[in-house]
């Protein structure tokens, strides 16, 4: 076999990962067939890496200190979002749920990486990775504990798989010892891994 | 068909080609619709230029971790649960 001629230029991509390839002929082509233009895929890029999990947190920090805000917003988590001024993104429907002593909920998308990320900013790598997601559906205890997090025996575990339009975000436990504190040092103890439900909310 | 919250369904075990929102690990398991979403353009027709109509009926579903799992070793009332499309829930008892 000859490889003298060559009537087209080789399709190597000098390095570039196989799904950035891809990634890049998808956009060439959406954006030649006029489907989005250049810009409207740049300012999206640029929504969603200036989403933080700050959000997420000023949400929780308001539920626990207003309970009427935190029965809104259990019941309409993006009515509750836009009340406070916190846009929660494209997705039509944000649920919250609530961890109490008794009930832990822990989010995970077996399917891909569906996450709440109007309200937590782009998932961390290890939610889009194949062992959390295999895993966090069959060993959620184990997998909790691999993150720092050993629940009591009589805790109900709720595993949440977010296969469809809805994204979830949890709401931790307010931490014991925070009476005193005012809004913004609560929402400073709600980290994303506590939205996720991988993690407790920090501790004063 | 449609459910309404603590009906006893079961996920369907067809196979189906091609994109769908069905985890493969619950084809065929039973659980019970703890809520009833809206209804969400259908994402099996929407994945191929189709424009995702009739919307389908969401309904976020409870199994139990024991029952999908024989050798689940975590609390007994550990629970899973998952958005599932209207069409893929049967009736069960």
């Amino acid at each position: 076999m000859s490889h003298e001629h060559h009537d087209h230029d080789p399709i190597t991509t000098s390095g570039e990962p196989p799904a950035a390839a891809r990634t890049r002929a998808l956009e060439e082509l959406l954006v030649e067939k006029g489907v989005v233009t250049r810009d409207e895929l740049r300012r999206r890029i640029d929504w969603l890496v200036s989403r933080t999990p700050a959000d997420g947190a000023r949400i929780v920090a308001r539920a626990w200190v207003d309970d009427a805000f935190r029965q809104r917003l259990l019941c309409d988590a993006r009515e509750a979002a836009l009340e406070i001024g916190v846009d929660p993104g494209p997705s039509p429907v944000v649920v919250a749920l609530e961890n109490t002593k008794n009930v832990h909920h822990v989010v995970v998308c077996t399917l891909c990486s569906c996450y709440p990320k109007a309200l937590l900013g782009p998932p961390p790598d290890w939610y889009k990775s194949l062992p959390y997601r295999s895993r966090a559906v069959s060993d959620p205890r184990g997998v909790l504990r691999e993150f720092g997090l050993t629940l009591h025996e009589g805790t109900e575990v709720r595993v949440v798989d977010s296969t469809a339009d809805m994204r979830y975000l949890v709401v931790p436990r307010r931490p014991d010892g925070t009476d005193s504190l005012g809004e913004e040092e609560l929402a400073s103890l709600v980290t994303r891994d506590s939205m996720i439900g991988v993690a407790e909310a920090l501790a004063p | 068909m449609s459910f309404a919250p603590g009906d006893t369904v079961r996920v369907s075990g067809r196979r189906h080609e091609g994109h769908h929102r069905t985890p493969a690990y619950l084809k065929g398991q039973t659980g019970t619709v703890e809520r009833v979403h809206e209804r969400f353009l259908d994402p099996e027709t929407r994945a191929y230029g189709g424009d995702g109509t009739p919307a389908r009926r969401l309904y976020l579903v409870a199994f139990e971790l024991d029952e999908l799992w024989p050798t689940y070793d975590g609390g007994a009332d550990d629970r899973l649960l998952v958005d599932v499309f209207e069409h893929w829930l049967e009736e069960a008892r």
